[in-house]
């Protein structure tokens, strides 16, 4: 049989692309129903609008410092819940996990008199614990991820019942733990940190480019980095600008002004976990796993070890949530990580844009479905619903970003993208 | 005559008490393209997948490039140069093209992934196959076609200077043209110095592209000869009966001619 020589030109390995084409590429995608994060972007854009016009006081500065705070917990939960969500497995126990570890720091703080420190490390470890027990139990045993962390719902809920001797609850006096949802970081570094965050990732997109080029790889057009890297800076200019008004109902006594310490601390977790997924071996294997199971195994990948992991990370992170949580509250009950901390975090991924069929997510879109959430919340507050009203919202919600989620798949599968 | 790339001794092969590889003798050349062929359930696969490492082998002995070696694992058959290409492609869709070629097999510099040279790694070996049928590596491979899906999952056997591969039915899913593409490919492989392993029911292709021919029957190795010292019929029977005239098993082992009516299998 003859075989054709290659004579042509060596295929580019991706070519060179405009800022017009990666728009109309974006727009392409879009419709053929790979929605990425706008339903969350435009749902932020439109509940805001909303509840600005119902509710005077929504936009205002002490209201706007609050939807970090109350959306704090949720969006760590759903990071770490990415992690599972991309493997097309779900925890459903993350919320009381993180309730769990709540109550280890509260007792080891109040009763143990521990220090901050060790507590927190000691919370940290029961929730990668809890992550070694389920994982194993799902990719180990084999018991479907549902019925494993339906069960650990059940028995978490309990277990904080037990440890919170049935109910009362545990005031948690620690001043460095309380800092982190009640303290503000000062005016001054909230602007170096918002210069950090712009300039750091200025630096890593020109890098990019820059090793990109020296080998003739195609590379995003300087205009398209120029517009991604000004609107962070004016968004997040904007929002340091608002949290550093002054909020404290008698300024005289006590200032409250600054970024929420518990802002730097989801921006950390962010920038750590999207390195993570997006830059190193493990994450690629994740999405492998995520997307072909058989195949990531074929190609050699420890498959029951990458599907273990995602349940540490996403337990770990409900540890942290859990502490955020006990920071907000001073104190511990058994309710921490209960009641609908869970829809919301499965709910924020979902919004956000990370299928609940596996293989496609971003940590970023935890972040994203969480500030739509704490909004729907903080708003609804506002207007006055009752806790029932609260609860049909919410449930309401979750199963439109999964009806979105689905119906996106299925027309990305038309479409042949998927 | 070369030493052989590939020599299997005595392979035996069971799945409980389901007895799949009986003795199996199966010897691979570079540079050659070996079909493999036999009926369902004569045990083709399963014989690949203890080369590949996949299943591991009850008894025999596994000679590469002339050294005795024990495979336990895929790594470790990938560690030798053995690729298979699987009938299911193993292909993750929601990874690009380049991600899939270099799946489980990563570069690093340091941490982070070293996206730059597997993008240019994975373009030049497509390059070298003279893939001109996909717009840009960077493609995810949800959105690529039957025949272009198969290119890659070749051209992902073929980027680590892999010296056996593979390939199951490459061609039972692809239309006309495509199936002619991806045999010009297979061809070019052996060309290139390659040891291949076609696996294929459809004779047409075995005989367009193979060197020699393997036919297993009922987990035994009826026969292995040159492609062009046999007939379209003869490998008929060797799939069908273990044996044709001269050539297969032992009569013990194969089923007499008056079993099968030749008509009715073809």
């Amino acid at each position: 049989m003859a075989v054709q020589t290659s004579t042509a030109a060596p295929m580019a390995a991706s070519p060179n692309r405009s800022l017009a084409q990666h728009v109309s590429g974006y727009f392409r995608r879009l419709a053929g129903g790979e929605l990425g994060a706008l339903p969350a972007v435009a749902g932020l854009l439109v509940l805001c609008l909303i509840f600005t016009a119902l509710r005077p006081v929504f936009p205002s500065a002490r209201n706007f410092a609050n939807l970090f705070t109350q959306g704090a917990q949720i969006s760590i939960i759903a990071m770490g819940l990415v992690f599972v969500l991309l493997l097309g497995e779900i925890d459903l126990s993350a919320g009381f996990a993180s309730g769990v570890c709540a109550a280890v720091l509260a007792e080891l703080l109040t009763n143990w008199h521990w220090p901050w420190y060790l507590a927190i490390l000691t919370a940290l470890v029961t929730g990668v614990v809890i992550g070694l027990v389920l994982g194993t139990l799902v990719a180990k045993v084999r018991i479907p991820s549902f019925v494993v962390t339906l069960a650990a719902f059940l028995a978490f809920q309990g277990v904080a019942l037990l440890m919170l001797k049935n109910g009362a609850n545990i005031s948690v006096s620690d001043p460095v733990v309380n800092a982190i949802e009640n303290k503000n970081l000062p005016v001054w570094l909230s602007w170096v940190l918002l210069v950090a965050v712009v300039v750091g990732y200025l630096a890593v997109q020109l890098l990019r480019v820059r090793s990109r080029a020296a080998r003739g790889l195609g590379t995003d057009p300087l205009s398209l980095i120029a517009i991604k890297t000004g609107g962070i800076a004016v968004l997040g200019g904007l929002a340091v600008y608002f949290l550093n008004i002054e909020r404290s109902f008698n300024p005289l006594r006590v200032s409250l002004r600054g970024v929420p310490i518990v802002v730097p601390l989801i921006l950390l977790l962010l920038v750590v976990w999207s390195f993570i997924l997006s830059r190193t071996g493990y994450g690629r294997h994740i999405y492998a796993v995520g997307g072909n199971r058989e195949a990531a195994r074929r190609a050699g990948i420890n498959v029951d070890r990458i599907r273990i992991s995602a349940f540490v990370i996403c337990s770990g992170m409900a540890a942290i949530g859990g502490i955020v949580a006990a920071s907000r509250a001073n104190s511990v009950d058994p309710n921490t990580g209960g009641s609908n901390i869970l829809l919301y975090a499965v709910g924020a991924a979902v919004i956000g844009g990370t299928s609940l069929f596996g293989g496609k997510g971003r940590v970023l879109d935890a972040v994203l479905g969480g500030a739509v959430v704490a909004v729907i919340d903080n708003g609804m507050g506002l207007m006055g619903y009752s806790a029932g009203t609260k609860y049909v919202v919410t449930g309401i919600v979750l199963l439109a970003a999964a009806g979105i989620d689905a119906l996106s798949r299925r027309r990305a599968a038309a479409s042949g993208l998927r | 005559m070369t030493t052989p790339l590939l020599e299997l001794h005595g392979i035996n092969k069971s799945f409980g008490a389901v007895h799949v590889l009986r003795d199996v003798d199966f010897t691979v050349y570079a540079g050659e393209v070996t079909a493999l062929v036999g009926d369902n359930g004569a045990g083709k696969s399963t014989l690949v997948k203890c080369v590949g490492g996949i299943y591991p082998y009850d008894s025999g002995e596994y000679v590469f490039d002339g050294h005795p070696v024990h495979v336990h694992s895929p790594r470790e058959a990938g560690a030798l140069g053995v690729e298979i290409v699987y009938q299911d492609l193993a292909l993750c869709d929601n990874l690009d093209i380049v991600q899939n070629m270099f799946l489980g097999r990563e570069r690093r510099s340091g941490l982070i992934l070293d996206e730059p040279t597997m993008e240019q790694m994975a373009a030049q070996t497509l390059d070298r196959l003279s893939v001109r049928t996909v717009a840009s590596v960077r493609q995810q491979v949800a959105s690529l076609s039957g025949g272009q899906r198969q290119t890659v999952a070749i051209a992902k056997a073929v980027l680590w200077n892999s010296r056996l591969v593979i390939l199951d039915e490459p061609t039972a899913a692809l239309g006309v043209a495509q199936t002619a593409q991806v045999l010009e490919l297979v061809r070019q492989l052996a060309d290139n110095g390659l040891a291949v392993v076609l696996i294929s029911h459809n004779m047409n292709d075995v005989f367009a592209v193979a060197d020699r021919i393997a036919a297993l029957y009922l987990g035994r190795m009826a026969a292995q000869v040159k492609a062009s010292d046999i007939t379209h019929s003869q490998i008929v029977e060797l799939i069908t009966a273990g044996r044709s005239g001269d050539i297969g098993l032992a009569p013990a082992h194969a089923s007499t001619a008056a079993d099968i009516d030749l008509d009715e299998v073809d």
